[in-house]
């Protein structure tokens, strides 16, 4: 006899059994006395259940969050990504950090257009199907609102990172090079700036140097491998690597070459820094080297002493991350951080660091440099150079007061 | 068609896919824009007047318009209600600890206003203004920052004459090199000792 063949006598005994009401003496494995957990002993949920999966209700806790008084009216708001509970460097889609002018459309891609006028050989409209037809690329950037920290200019405020650092996404975007558009047009002579359109209520407008164009950026259609969402420009944005996210305009249904800027509203009353002598920055478009720490942060302390992992994020504008130090004293003493690969250009640059916590105050700190040679400066240095009422392109070194009791608190530092 | 000339095709499509360093290749995808269609979507208005439509209008005309449309929002002389933004005051405030950023105070260009109201103002109803329309709120809003008086005309002709105080007070810096940048050093680097400036959890 084989052992299959007694395997399959014994389950015949135990199914006869089983049908006679008869209970085997110590067949009571599996039981939440012996600790087995109901989702062990029941049968799970079918496929198909969530045709479109979502996280577990466990996790309900990590979602985009706005703060109220911030703005006037949620349709021209921003909502924030939960830093302190994502892992590695991608941004998932619904956790992306929102910010509209006149609430978010939600574009039928059929009927959208994007028109590509001006100093051009060719006036063109392309479809949607028209834009996918052309030659595919995917690439992995950061996009991040330039007024990222602005509540942070005059003292810490936020108590947490969300909050103060929230306003950054990174994603692999995939789409088509605004290069290639602009070959199919035929770009004039001349032709120096692009103005980018969005197709919103707000009709978002931009100046765009045509250097730029030619270099890295992307008309794209879709993030982390599905169509964009209608909050991130569904069917078609902008996407200018490692400038101030207002420039990658959403919904994205307009390109006019022309000679000059167009010194639109957004890139003169608003999304210029003003400085303490009266003057503004006007097209500080790059985002400098910056860094901050996800654990440990207001949101989620330490325990009890011993040996953790801090870990944080770390990206510039200008290229790729070179290093990233650590300070658990203010900024006294530092530790090299390691990078945890990819570490790529214009995207989020995942850093860690071992650190045993004695249970006593500390003060943590990250700071960035960039391939550059860029350092992330101190909050100190930009309030004495840039004042505090630039709101935009605060790239500071950001500062948790670790307390005895494991929380942690925003601080800034003298 | 002949299966030879179905093998033509294709390798004139495969080789039309090879790359080359011959000029830029083009697709062939999309369709000419009409006339029409530029004249529908190129509405954006420059520093210098470009782009400005026809027809014109005064502050007087804009009144009734500002405090049915835009009031409930920006208040009755512009000083904005609530988290709504201010259009108009902050006169000469810019190096004030607590600057009032106005159309006044703050803007560069006067016909960019006109292009911003046209576009997406009243606040989620772009677009509904007709062009008289939007240039009597233009006005009115130039008049309740004292740039213009009430029966001034404002057009296509006139609008980008108009000297908005704060034109020269921008510094273009296009992205070049960075303003401040941090001091790089591993141990023993600050020279007094470490102490809190502000805490959110205080506040």
């Amino acid at each position: 006899m084989t052992g299959r063949d007694n395997d399959r006598r014994k389950f015949l005994k135990l199914g006869a059994a089983a049908a006679g009401g008869a209970m085997l003496p110590g067949a009571s494995r599996g039981t939440e006395a012996d600790g087995t957990p109901e989702w062990t002993r029941r049968m799970g949920k079918g496929v198909g259940s969530a045709p479109y999966g979502a996280p577990s209700k466990f996790e309900s806790d990590v979602v985009r969050r706005a703060v109220p008084w911030l703005t006037a009216s949620p349709e021209s708001s921003v909502s924030f990504t939960p830093l302190h509970a994502l892992h590695g460097i991608i941004t998932p889609n619904g956790l992306a950090f929102e910010r509209h002018h006149a609430g978010y459309p939600d574009i039928d891609p059929d009927r959208h257009r994007l028109m590509i006028h001006g100093m051009v050989d060719r006036n063109l409209v392309f479809t949607m199907d028209d834009i996918v037809r052309f030659p595919s690329e995917s690439r992995i950037y950061f996009v991040e609102c330039v007024a990222n920290g602005g509540m942070e200019w005059r003292g810490a405020q936020m108590n947490g990172v969300q909050f103060t650092h929230g306003m950054i996404m990174c994603a692999e975007w995939t789409g088509v090079r605004l290069s290639t558009l602009l070959s199919e047009v035929g770009v004039k002579p001349g032709a120096r700036w692009i103005l980018a359109e969005g197709a919103d209520n707000a009709i978002m407008n931009r100046s765009v140097p045509i250097e730029k164009a030619f270099d890295d950026a992307l008309v794209v259609y879709a993030q982390n491998g599905e169509m964009l969402r209608p909050e991130q420009g569904y069917p078609l944005r902008l996407l200018v690597p490692g400038y101030e996210g207002n420039m990658n305009i959403k919904w994205l249904r307009r390109l006019e070459l022309g000679d000059r800027p167009w010194f639109t509203r957004e890139e003169t009353a608003r999304y210029t820094d003003l400085l303490p002598d009266g003057k503004a920055r006007q097209f500080s478009w790059l985002h400098d080297a910056k860094s901050v720490i996800t654990f440990p942060c207001p949101e989620r302390g330490l325990k009890d002493k011993g040996r953790y992992e801090i870990s944080g994020l770390a990206w510039t504008g200008r290229g790729r991350i070179d290093r990233v130090d650590v300070s658990a004293d203010g900024g006294v003493n530092w530790r090299r951080a390691r990078l945890t690969p990819p570490v790529l250009s214009k995207c989020l640059t995942r850093f860690n660091i071992d650190w045993t916590w004695d249970g006593g105050p500390a003060l943590l700190q990250s700071r960035a440099v960039d391939e550059t040679g860029y350092v992330q400066p101190s909050m100190a240095q930009l309030r004495a150079a840039r004042g505090v009422n630039s709101v935009y392109h605060n790239n500071s070194i950001q500062t948790w007061r670790v307390a005895p009791s494991g929380k942690a608190f925003n601080v800034q530092l003298t | 068609m002949s299966s030879l000339r179905d093998l033509a095709v294709i390798a004139v499509a495969v080789w039309g896919l090879m790359p080359g360093k011959a000029a830029a290749q083009t697709f062939g995808y999309g369709r000419a824009a009409t006339p029409a269609e530029i004249a529908a979507w190129d509405i954006d208005v420059r520093p210098d007047g470009t782009g400005l439509p026809p027809g014109g209008s005064t502050a007087k005309m804009g009144e009734d318009l500002y405090i049915v449309r835009c009031a409930s929002c920006h208040g009755d002389f512009g000083q904005g209600e609530g988290r709504w933004p201010p259009l108009a005051g902050g006169k000469d405030n810019l190096t004030d600890d607590r600057p009032v950023k106005t159309v006044g105070s703050y803007w560069p260009y006067a016909p960019v206003l006109f292009d911003y109201i046209r576009r997406t103002m009243p606040f989620g109803a772009g677009l509904s203004l007709s062009d008289d329309q939007a240039y009597a709120l233009t006005a009115y809003v130039l008049f309740l920052n004292d740039l213009v008086g009430e029966d001034a005309v404002i057009d296509r002709a006139t609008l980008h004459k108009i000297e908005m105080p704060n034109r020269g007070n921008f510094n273009r810096v296009d992205g070049q090199e960075p303003d401040v940048t941090g001091i790089h050093c591993m141990t023993s680097c600050r020279a007094g000792p470490v102490r809190i400036h502000s805490d959110a959890s205080k506040r």
